[in-house]
């Protein structure tokens, strides 16, 4: 019997538009942030931080600072060393040859970025903690800064850390066929060079971890703002030398993540140290200026792209050459490389080129630290193909449709590799072509196109196609990399006396949906109404050891452990139903809560009371028969080291000419996350992303000096996307089911942020494209980049 | 140095409150540790993002950017006030139905910017509406959704 199939038996909510009960409470104001928790005699943690981007910490005066009102204690960098198990190295064996130096919570005797913690004061108010910082003395040696990848690598380039030789972390080349012989066979040979510019998440919410440590039980608690609470525990607890099984992390809700949530940082460790020395609470929110200079930068990117391509727009091979800023650290546990190494697996990966060559080189920088931030890779890697395609189109004199018909994978030609080796499948780029064809209204759009540069107002149409990662094996980068980081998850479905669902999940809710989700798939599976199911996640003392949400995963991977592990349940009351009703179980059904014979929709015995005999009446069963009643699923990828999905974007955008002002008019995407479990937190995940992508396309810069200072470290100066900016985004769905589990889910969550930039592109350059050879390849698009294309400036 | 007090009256969520707090201290940081309204956040505290958004005699202004003795004898509403008053249940009921957020953490300020744009009572483009709303930050739905719910409400109420 399936229950995955939408609407075809009662209590069939796959694919059903339901709403989430936390936002019912979060527009009242109830939510309940990490902030909003505050237990009696908390203190307050604030840092003194680098003003350098690389300086010898030659002497710490304290004295003042201790001294001063509500201080309860001061501590360096060294000091906390003392109290940690070892330093933590960003490296993963899957990365060969990977070099990174060993990091401390905060600077030792040396600070490596601007910004990175020095030392730590604890006092009764975060004001007064502030006050105090402001009488820390540090006397500092200036050490020389690289800050500018182009040349770290360079003879003679000062190298951050000695240890490692250079300034290079890791390098990396991947690829299939016989590239040089392509090119050489080529009728046209394109080569172009891209600029990325750093970015950063701007979670609303900032960071922030609330400590407690109860010396009696020896328990350490954190309440933080988390994606994935049981990697926190296990690196937590390590690093401080805490038994893992005596740490309890608490994730309530959390105020946006986007991959920025499932990183681990030095002054979050030092406030739990803190909250173990003192025995009292500590708390610890990250400011949004120290937000700036201390949470994850992503995206600093220089691609060298090549693409060899037939005069009827057969593209026969393709080749970048990647150059990655990473920071003064490779971020740990998950490293700093793992952006470069998506760039290399991903781009061109919707095309059939037989040839292909990618190589990677990460640097580092004395800046942030980089690493994973929604949809890694993939707004690089995607905007950098599909300009290449676009520019191919022109050469060729295809339209942007017509060469991407030519050159995309069939689909039914799967399961193949793409061309860095990736084994893909289940994927549907022809469907989704045709039908953002469609969506746009392409051919009325191109008329009015038309009509309009006539009067001078110049629209471009984009169009972006992508493969997107989601929900990875426990092969490779997970697991086998030697991260701690579980790439399984694991679901737990109980049923109470009361006969209603509890759904226990490894995996988090950040405001995607998932709770809700996850109720749906169990009400499902088991027949029973959404409001009997309550889905807890974020709690390790209350749910079963998982990655959390990370890479696209949750609906993918916790989907069908919630899947498989409600189907247990729902096994289990039919065995107990069967026994108490002396029927045989095949014969009888579960809908809308109550056990009824298969075909029937008359209660024979409801969950409630399967639930009351199950929990107390145990003498109505009999002796060889003990239930259950909770039931735990895990599940892992097994064959494939994703979970890929893909699409496309369209986009229409009007560009000024004079002043290079971009005007985002509309946004159509085409996407195909396989099995919907929700479809409008599907499309709200697709468009939230989009805009995301937008940002760093179009304003989003982490801006250094060549001394290696962050130069808008503000929101006011660090420009995120407002309202007034961004156009109404359309979203159409192919479901193309994966065949790697039984729910058929793929992820959602990044795709939109993937794309977003590339299709951005290659809208503007068709804006222009009547007035110039040039071409915009840097990101974000300034006025200024447009003007310079427009050869004005 | 000692930390110089103040004692601040005034009226938050239609009741009154008397207490004597550092001169330093923010509006919002008032609201939500003096009085323990969380529905207020912090997000910049540098007055961008509108999180902290709360109503002062009527107005909407970044509670982030108000000292609360600059309240003195001011009438304050919250999220959770203008919650209780039922005033915006409506706009509240479409934001969930619309699912206009998804963290939540930017929702409270945004209802309340909102409140103030549907008091207005006019007709009003999907544009007009992203104009008036730009000043909050939103960095999960992509806005959308909340024009869609912010439209939907506003034509319902002009119909009466």
């Amino acid at each position: 019997m399936g229950f995955i199939h939408p609407y075809d038996r009662p209590n069939s909510y796959i694919g059903r538009t339901l709403p989430r009960s936390r936002a019912k409470r979060a527009v009242a104001g109830r939510g309940r942030y990490t902030d909003d928790i505050t237990p009696p005699r908390t203190l307050h943690a604030a840092f003194v931080r680098s003003p350098y981007a690389h300086a010898r910490i030659l002497k710490i005066d304290v004295e003042a600072a201790k001294a001063a009102p509500g201080v309860k204690l001061v501590m360096t960098g060294a000091e906390l060393a003392e109290m940690c198990t070892g330093p933590w190295i960003g490296t993963l064996t899957v990365f060969e040859n990977m070099k990174a130096e060993p990091q401390y919570p905060m600077a030792v005797d040396r600070a490596c970025w601007h910004g990175e913690p020095v030392v730590m004061i604890i006092a009764e108010t975060r004001a007064q903690a502030e006050d105090a910082g402001e009488l820390v003395m540090v006397d500092y040696e200036e050490l020389p800064v690289v800050i500018n990848k182009d040349t770290a690598l360079n003879a003679g380039s000062p190298v951050i850390h000695a240890n490692l030789g250079d300034n290079k972390a890791w390098e990396n080349t991947l690829g299939s066929g016989d590239v040089d012989k392509a090119f050489a066979e080529a009728d046209h040979v394109l080569e172009e060079t891209f600029y990325f510019g750093r970015h950063t998440a701007v979670s609303l919410e900032p960071r922030i971890v609330l400590c407690e440590y109860d010396q009696g039980t020896e328990r350490l608690t954190i309440h933080t703002s988390s994606q994935c609470p049981h990697m926190i525990e296990t690196v937590f607890a390590r690093t401080l030398g805490v038994p893992e099984h005596n740490v309890r992390i608490v994730a309530p809700d959390v105020g946006g993540s986007f991959g920025l949530k499932i990183h681990t940082f030095g002054d979050e460790v030092a406030a739990t140290a803190a909250a173990i020395k003192l025995g009292r609470p500590v708390k610890f929110v990250a400011d949004r200026l120290e937000s700036f200079v201390s949470d994850i930068h992503a995206r600093e990117n220089r691609v060298k792209a090549k693409i060899g391509i037939m005069n009827d727009g057969t593209m026969i091979a393709a080749e970048i050459d990647d150059l990655s800023g990473a920071g003064a650290y490779s971020q740990y546990p998950r490293t700093s490389v793992f952006e470069a190494n998506q760039i290399l697996n991903i781009t061109f990966g919707p095309y059939k080129h037989p040839n292909y060559r990618a190589k990677a080189t990460v640097v580092y920088l004395n800046a942030v630290p980089t690493s994973q931030y929604r949809a890694v890779g993939h707004p690089i890697g995607i905007s950098v193909g599909e300009h290449m395609m676009d520019w191919a189109a022109d050469v060729t004199g295809l339209d942007p449709f017509e060469i991407r018909r030519k050159n995309v994978m069939e689909d039914d030609s799967y399961p193949r590799n793409i061309g860095s080796g990736i084994p893909i499948k289940d994927l549907s780029h022809q469907a989704c072509l045709e039908k953002l064809h469609g969506l746009m209204e392409y051919d009325k759009l191109l008329a009015e196109q038309a009509e309009l540069r006539e009067n001078g107002i110049y629209r471009g149409i984009g169009v972006a196609g992508f493969i997107k990662g989601t929900a990875p094996s426990p092969v490779g980068y997970y697991g086998a990399g030697g991260a701690r980081i579980a790439a399984q998850d694991a679901t737990t479905v109980k049923l109470e006396p009361s006969g209603g669902i509890i759904v226990a999940l490894g995996v988090t809710d950040q405001g995607q949906g998932v709770d809700t989700v996850m109720e749906q798939i169990a009400a499902a599976a088991i027949g029973c109404h959404m409001d009997q199911v309550r889905a807890i996640s974020g709690d390790t003392d209350a749910i079963p050891y998982g990655g959390g949400t990370y890479a696209s995963r949750a609906t993918a991977i916790g989907g069908e452990a919630t899947y498989q592990a409600a189907l247990d349940l729902r096994r289990e009351i039919l065995h107990m139903a069967g026994i108490l009703l002396q029927t045989d179980p095949e014969n009888l059904d579960i809908v809308d809560g109550n056990v009824v014979d298969d075909g029937s929709t008359d209660a024979r015995i409801p969950l409630s009371e399967i639930g009351r005999i199950g929990h107390f009446q145990l003498g109505e069963l009999p002796n060889d028969y003990q239930p259950v009643l909770s039931h735990t699923r895990r599940y892992r990828l097994q064959d494939s080291p994703y979970i890929y999905t893909n699409g496309i974007h369209g986009a229409y955008v009007e560009v000024d000419v004079d002043t290079g002002w971009i005007k985002h008019l509309k946004h159509w995407v085409v996407e195909d996350c396989g099995r919907i479990i929700n479809e409008q937190l599907a499309d709200e995940q697709i468009r939230g992303g989009c805009v995301q992508g937008l940002g760093g396309a179009l304003y989003e810069h982490c801006i250094y000096n060549d001394y290696g200072q962050l130069q808008n470290g503000t929101m006011a100066d660090y420009v995120t996307p407002m309202m007034s900016e961004m156009p109404d985004i359309h979203v159409g769905h192919v479901q193309t089911p994966t065949s790697e589990s039984e729910l058929g889910a793929k992820g959602a969550g990044e795709s939109g942020t993937g794309a977003a930039p590339g299709v951005m592109m290659n809208a503007v350059n068709n804006a222009i494209k009547p007035l110039t050879e040039g071409r915009v390849t840097e990101q974000p698009i300034t006025p200024e980049l447009v003007l310079k294309a427009l050869r004005k400036i | 140095m000692s930390e110089e007090m103040v004692t601040v009256n005034m009226t938050v969520n239609g009741e009154p409150v008397t207490k004597t707090i550092p001169v330093r201290t923010h509006l919002v940081d008032f609201i939500r540790t003096e009085l323990g309204f969380t529905g207020s956040h912090l997000g910049c505290e540098h007055g961008v993002c509108g999180a902290c958004s709360v109503r002062v005699d009527g107005d909407v202004v970044r509670g982030c950017l108000m000292l609360a003795a600059q309240a003195e004898g001011a009438d304050v509403m919250t999220i959770e006030g203008i919650t209780d008053t039922g005033e915006i249940a409506d706009l509240q009921d479409k934001f969930v139905e619309r699912n206009a957020l998804q963290c939540g953490f930017c929702t409270p300020g945004m209802l309340m910017t909102a409140a103030e744009l549907l008091s207005h009572k006019s007709e009003m483009s999907r544009n007009d509406i992203r104009e008036f709303m730009s000043g909050n930050y939103c960095r999960c739905t992509g806005y959308h959704a909340i024009v869609d719910a912010i439209e939907s409400i506003n034509n319902e109420r002009l119909k009466g």
